[in-house]
């Protein structure tokens, strides 16, 4: 191993990698056979500010794959979120970003 | 009873109930508070009587009850420790904020005019909430459901089970409930969502 210099920075990350590296923890939501998909997509305009089109989208890979990322930001900022989620009854846990 | 609606002129979230549905809803919504407040805060089977008398901070296990369960899920699934540590510092804020919300639809319902005692046929419940509480009764009436889901063992897909169940099925009737204040939910979601 070597120390890296300047100009060995990996040319091929993206500045999509960057921001995600830096936003190292993520909000997971859950499909469960409860909750309602007009909820659901309300919950996430309210609470993360999302338009209609993004809740929408989030909302159906809920409802699809199970499972939505969600948000994703430092741990104290994903547990801020978790803890609201479980506010509004949703199912959500974190982790760190893959 | 035709749901909730957004009142036009004042912008309030409006909805008629019959005395007997109001007196259900306030039945529902008094058992989730005494739920929420009753069950130990801190499970303490294992623990030393002294240890449990002097922790006052917050739970840091699942819940034993399946709905207290689902309604507090655990924050971190592969990380024990940190997960117990979210429960210690959230799950009592948690359980106060939905018992409040519950009891928020008590209050509404007794100072729309249901009695103590419902002995009046023919009584209705006209409630007018504003914004703000009309979320309040949508999160808790979300908490609601999945008390009455969880006990009931609601699965994805499942309704041609529930109407198939002979119609003095006491399974049946917690179920037709169940929709019920789905319905509730879904007009309540469809007021708060309607441009003013």
């Amino acid at each position: 191993m070597s120390a890296a210099s300047p100009v060995d920075v990996e040319p091929t990350t993206t500045p999509d990698e960057i921001t995600f590296l830096a936003k190292p923890w993520v909000t997971i939501v859950w499909n469960d056979p409860v909750n309602l998909m007009s909820y659901v997509t309300y919950v996430f305009q309210k609470y993360f500010g999302y338009d209609k089109k993004k809740a929408e989208k989030l909302m159906m890979e809920v409802h699809e794959d199970g499972r939505s990322v969600v948000s994703s930001g430092t741990r104290e900022e994903m547990e801020r979120d978790v803890q609201a989620m479980h506010e509004y009854g949703l199912w959500a846990t974190m982790d760190r970003a893959e | 009873m035709s749901g909730f609606a957004r009142h036009r002129r004042s912008g309030r979230v409006i909805a008629n109930f019959t005395g007997f549905e109001a007196d259900l809803l306030r039945s529902l919504a008094s058992q989730l508070v005494e739920l929420l407040r009753n069950e130990a805060a801190v499970p303490n089977d294992s623990q030393d009587p002294f240890e449990a008398l002097m922790d006052f901070t917050g739970p840091t296990t699942e819940p034993d009850d399946p709905v207290l369960a689902r309604l507090f899920p655990t924050a971190y699934r592969d990380d024990e420790e940190a997960a117990g540590e979210f429960r210690r510092y959230t799950e009592g804020t948690l359980r106060d904020g939905k018992a409040r919300a519950a009891a928020t639809i008590i209050d509404g319902l007794e100072e729309a005019g249901l009695p103590a005692e419902l002995t009046e046929d023919g009584l209705m419940i006209d409630v007018e909430l504003d914004e703000p509480t009309a979320e309040t009764w949508m999160r808790s009436f979300t908490d609601i459901r999945l008390a009455l889901a969880t006990r009931l063992g609601v699965e994805d897909g499942d309704e041609e089970y529930w109407y198939a169940l002979p119609d003095d099925d006491p399974r049946a009737q917690a179920h037709d409930i169940y929709e019920w204040v789905g319905y509730l939910q879904e007009t309540i979601v469809g007021a708060l969502s309607a441009r003013r």
